[in-house]
Parts: structure tokens; sequence; C-alpha cells
């Protein structure tokens, strides 16, 4: 794991885009999570906050055409592909301003214009629904790279193993990223698991690089997917990514997270992604005006976004039937 | 225009669509270099290239998700279960994402996806090998279940099946796979699905049957025939959604239903049918509904296999019941 305190190669603009992307993300985040205290987003939903560095590194890294396959903790992954908030925080609320406008949900965001091909709430099934969606950028000799997000929890399943043994047979343009946030929902990853690092120490089987990267910082993120994207692009095929990271939150809405043993959660927000990068950026001798003007655009961008779903209408109930054929309906017969 | 099998049919209307539409795919294990278990992809690598025919690990869940991922791209991949009774490590792809995606993003991601498997028994494979389980199928939103009982319907069908903007789940005779030959011209000509076809008209008693039990209903029609009885067969065809108008317009005419199925008979796909003809033609009827079904247990070694499956004596005996 390295831990890189500087890292001056990557321009000054790119740096900025990060914080504010990580800013973004932790602000839309608690944002949803107010909402939740207000009984305004009904059902669950899995944050992200903690692990914002991840997001923001690898969306960064990425170009306009590649493609996000996300779990059910996929608001960080969507919004850092340049969805609004509005539209993340809507589809939360069930509202006719979201995503899906009120029918996906929390667990299913997706915006096809950003790339973003969905969010999958059952363990393991997107590692080989993006191996399609990979194949296919290989077959029309499109040059653009799938990037699907899992944790640690993932490594588990067969789908996992299909997935990158596929992959690695065809060598095919995607890059597989391990979000280890240290649990399986409530239950230590450690515990359940034959290998200390649960998706790095795979890689082998798999005639893949063993990488293990510091997930909460968001240069080394951004330059391990960059070097990912670059071997992807250059047809040299897959790579798995092992972030190691910390959720500040439970796992979901419900969850208030007492599994944890005393101390653990103080100790990981020590290396609070957000707050790391700011005071790197001051160290860089980058203006504490120039971040305050971006955390203060992006809290504008979070407000108006609560007082648009506030006051979007519900979408009709007519949703629950439709949409399920290719007429619309879901006609016994069409 | 040339005779040819059921699988050869199946053959023929990959390769058309293949040749028409560069976003066809075909994928499954051994598919490629060896044709597929029962050969129903011969010679499609060859002419297509291995990037088109595909041939897979052994990893079903990962053929589905490939589909999936396929799919929602904009490619239209046609997959090979090798026996219905390996589909089930599949299960989480089609039930989770295949048929939902459209609904969960309001159409923005879809799945035309084709998975093809065998379909019953009959040719002395064990349990596994000789699965009719498709009632499973029919119990999921979003998905079409078809199954063919001739060459001409199977290229027909196939071919409907393909160009379908919604996963179909292609079920294949594998007892009829090489029974019969039939002309069936290759030109592209799809035939309608979410229909029943009506194989002989009669005029005392429906038989509602597909798959495999076509042929025996035919024969026991026939048999009837020999008996004074005038019996009217349907293939059903598309098994999910069930096209009711044509069973209810032919009880209406026959006011008798027998159901005919090689699954096994607790919730097999004959209680759906018998329940919409009480639900919409009770009053057509003169005599119970007969379903002539599998039976509930595993399906017996091949010494027995022939015992489990329905059998012309216990259809015509169905029909018979019902008149009497
Ligand atoms: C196949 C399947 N089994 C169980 C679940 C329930 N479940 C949802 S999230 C989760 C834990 C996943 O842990 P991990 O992969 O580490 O992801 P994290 O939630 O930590 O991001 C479980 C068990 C599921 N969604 N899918
Ligand atoms: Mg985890």
């Amino acid at each position: 794991m390295s831990k890189k305190t500087a890292a001056i190669d990557i321009a000054e603009a790119t740096r900025l885009e990060m914080y504010r992307s990580q800013y973004r993300l932790r602000e839309a985040e608690q944002r949803a999570f107010d909402l939740f205290l207000q009984n305004l987003v009904k059902g669950t939903s899995h944050l992200s906050l903690g692990q914002e560095a991840i997001a923001a590194g690898f969306a960064t890294a990425m170009q306009p055409g590649d493609l996000t396959f996300c779990t059910y903790r996929g608001h960080a992954h969507t919004l850092a592909r340049g969805v609004s908030v509005e539209k993340v925080l809507g589809e939360l609320m069930s509202r006719d301003n979201g995503l899906m406008r009120g029918k996906g949900g929390s667990m299913h965001l997706t915006s096809v214009e950003h790339g973003v091909m969905g969010s999958y709430a059952i363990i393991g099934a997107h590692l080989c629904i993006a191996c399609g969606a990979a194949w296919r950028a290989q077959y029309q000799g499109k040059s653009d790279v799938t990037t699907c997000f899992f944790g640690d929890g993932t490594t588990n399943i067969g789908a996992f193993h299909e997935a990158l043994n596929f992959a690695v047979i065809w060598k095919l343009p995607v890059v597989f990223v391990c979000e280890n946030n240290l649990y399986m929902e409530y239950t230590p990853i450690k515990d359940v698991t034959a290998v200390a690092q649960p998706a790095a120490d795979r890689a082998s089987a798999y005639g893949l690089e063993r990488i293990l990267i510091d997930g909460n910082d968001a240069d080394v993120v951004y330059q391990t997917a960059q070097k990912a994207y670059a071997r992807a692009r250059a047809g040299e095929g897959p790579s798995l990514i092992e972030c190691l990271t910390y959720r500040h939150s439970g796992h979901s809405r419900a969850d208030p997270a007492k599994y944890r043993p005393k101390g653990e959660l103080e100790k990981w927000k020590e290396s609070d992604p957000v707050k790391t990068y700011r005071a790197r950026l001051l160290a860089q001798g980058i203006k504490a005006s120039v971040l305050d003007e971006i955390e203060r655009v992006v809290k504008a961008e979070v407000d108006a976004a609560e007082v648009a779903c506030k006051a979007s209408p519900l979408p009709p109930d007519e949703i629950m039937f439709t949409d399920v054929y290719a007429d619309g309906g879901c006609a016994w017969r069409n | 225009m040339a005779k040819v099998t059921l699988v050869e049919a199946i053959t023929l209307a990959h390769n058309w669509e293949m040749s028409h539409d560069p976003d066809v795919l075909v994928l499954g294990q051994d598919v490629g270099r060896n044709g597929g278990v029962f050969r129903a992809t011969q010679g499609l690598q060859e002419k297509f290239g291995n990037q088109r025919v595909i041939d897979t690990p052994l990893a079903e869940g990962m053929i589905a998700g490939l589909c999936v991922g396929m799919a929602a791209q904009g490619l239209k991949p046609v997959a090979e279960i090798q026996f219905m009774g390996f589909i089930y490590p599949a299960m989480d792809q089609i039930v989770n994402h295949m048929t939902r995606l459209r609904n969960r993003t309001r159409g923005r991601l879809t799945c035309p996806v084709v998975i093809r498997t065998p379909h019953g028994g009959g040719i002395h494979s064990p349990e596994h090998h000789s699965e009719s389980v498709e009632s499973m199928f029919c119990h999921i939103p979003g998905l079409r279940v078809v199954c063919p009982s001739s060459p001409a319907r199977a290229y027909g069908l196939l071919l409907a099946a393909i160009r379908e903007p919604d996963p179909v789940l292609f079920l294949e005779p594998v007892r009829i796979y090489r029974y019969a030959r039939q002309e069936v011209e290759d030109n592209g000509q799809a035939l309608p699905l979410d229909v029943c076809y009506v194989l002989r008209e009669g005029t005392d008693c429906t038989i509602v049957t597909w798959g495999a039990m076509t042929v025996e209903s035919l024969k026991a029609a026939e048999e009837l025939a020999r008996q004074g009885i005038s019996a009217e067969v349907i293939d059903l065809a598309t098994i999910s959604p069930i096209d009711a108008e044509t069973i209810l317009d032919s009880v209406a005419r026959t006011g008798r239903l027998v159901i005919v199925h090689e699954a096994a008979r607790n919730v097999g796909v004959g209680a759906e049918i018998a329940a919409i003809v009480a639900e919409h033609g009770l009053y057509d009827l003169e005599a119970p509904i007969q379903r002539v079904t599998g039976y509930d247990t595993i399906v017996p070694l091949a010494r027995l296999e022939h015992d489990y499956a329905p059998s012309v004596a216990r259809i015509v005996a169905a029909v018979r019941a019902t008149l009497s």
C-alpha cells in the first residue's frame, strides 16, 4: 500500500476537480442522509460517506464515453460521472424529477448519457454484465473502457471469479475496482475470506498484477486508474484494483454499525479523504479562498437540488405497470 | 426448398440472422468449434468467426451476464445452455437483470437476448438432461417463453425471438430434434410470437400442448379419430404470455379441454391454462378439464422415462374421460 503525500505530477486543475468532486459527493450523501431523517427518502439506501476518493479518482481519470457499473452503493459513482445532485436526490425521494423518474430508486441509479450503465443490487451479477459491455467495445473496435465497482464481500461469490476469468481470456477493456471497506454488511471481511486482501490476493489466480492501494487518497486512486485505463485502451486487458477504505456510516440507512470495534471509526476518520485532500491542497499552496469557492458552489447545487426535489411531484401510480415489455406495458399478452 | 430436421432449422435461422444482422452473436459452451452438444450451431463459427460465435467457459451465470451486458449495449446475443438442468446458475441474471433492466430504467436499457436450451426428455439422459421446468420461467414478468414443435416453427419462431426487443427463453424439444424432416424455406420469414398454432381441427375436444408432446397429441388425435372422436390439437408455441383467445375460441366450439405437458403437474403451465378457461370459459365446458402431465417426481433413468412422459394411451384415455 503506497502512501504518497504529494502528487505534484497531477495537474492543478485536475486536483481541484478531484477536490470538487469529493466535496460534492460528501455533501450530496450527507444531504441524502438528512432527507432520510426528514422521512423524505423511503426505503433503504447505502451511502458512500468516507469512500469518496475512489469515486472521484476513477471518474476524473475516465474519458467521456467510458462506462461505469455500480452496486447499490452507487450514488457517489453516479454523481462523479456528472449526473446532477437533483436527479440523484430526486430518485432517492421517488420523485418525478429523479434520474429514472422515481422508478429505479437508490439502488438502481442509471444514466446512459453519462455512461452510468446501471447500479446492480445483487452481489456479483454486474461484474459479468460489465464484461458483456466491455466485450461490445472490443467487438466494435471502440476505445471506451468499462469500470465495475464492487465491495470486498463481492470477492467471495462465484460471479467475481467467472468475470475475472472471462475478462482475462478475452483481454477485455474492463477495470474491476474492489472498494474494501473492511465489512461485508456487518461481517468483518477477514472473518469470511481465505486471504488477507480479498481482491488483491486473488489477482495472481487470473494472471493479473496484485494492486492494493490507499482508497482514501484521491491522487493515488487517480494515478492507478490512469494506468489501468491506458492498459485497457492499449488492448492489454483488464485490471483488478483493491482500494482500502472505510465507510463512515452504517451499511444501509437502518444500520447503526454497532458491530464496529470502539475507536475504529475515529481512527479512519483521521484519514477522511475529503479533509485530508483539502489539507494537502493547502499545503501545496492552493489558496483557501479557491477551495472555499468550490465548496460554496457545491453547497448551492445541493441546496437547490433539495428545494427542487421537495417541490417535484411524485410520478403517477401507473408506473407500476409500465415498461415490463417493449410495448411499454405489462400486459399478459401484448 | 430443403427438407430439414428441427435442429437443422435452428441452425438455418441462426445463419440467416447472423448473415443479415451484424449485431447477432452466438455464445455458449462448445457452440463454436464443436457446433454445440446437439450441433444446433454447427458451421457458424467457421463462417462468422470466433468473435461472433463465442466458445465460453463453463459458467452459465457468466454466459447470461454477458448477454445482459452485450444486449444493453445494443447487441443481440443468442446463448445456448447445454441442457435445461444447467440453467439454474443463470437464474440470477435472468430473473434479476435480463428481464428487469427495461423496467427499472424506464426503457433506457433493454435486453434483446435469446437463451436457447433443450427441453424435456426421451433421449435416455438422466434427470438434469430431461428437465421441462418452463413454469418456473413463465412466472417471470418481462420474459417470453417459446417452444417450437416442428422444423418450420423452429425456424420462424427463432427468427422472431432474435428480433424480439425483450428477452426470450427458447425451449427446443430435444426428443424431436431429429424426429422428422419438413420443407422449410430459408427466406428469413419470422412467425408470430404470442399466438397458438392449431395443428389439427376437431369438434369434440380441444387438446392444448407444446413441444415434443405435440407429436404424442397428434398421434392420440389419429387414434381418437379411428374411434370416431374428433380432437382439435393446439400447439401453444409461446408458453408465456399465453394466447388465451385461441384456446377459449376452441373450447367454446368443442366444450372440452385436455392439457398435455411433459412437465410435472404441480403448478405446471397446465394449471394456468385451466385457470384461464375456468375464469373465462367455464360455461362452455361440458366436462371437467383433464390434465395429462409428467408426474410430481424426478424424471427417472432411461428404463422408465417413457412411463414418465404422457403417452398416446394416457392422452386418449383423458379425452375419452371428458366425453364419458
Ligand atoms: C447475492 C446477494 N446476496 C446478499 C445480498 C445482501 N447484501 C447486500 S449488500 C451486502 C454486503 C456486501 O458487502 P460488500 O461487497 O463488501 O459491499 P459494501 O456494502 O461493503 O459496499 C449483502 C450481503 C445481495 N444484495 N446479493
Ligand atoms: Mg464491504
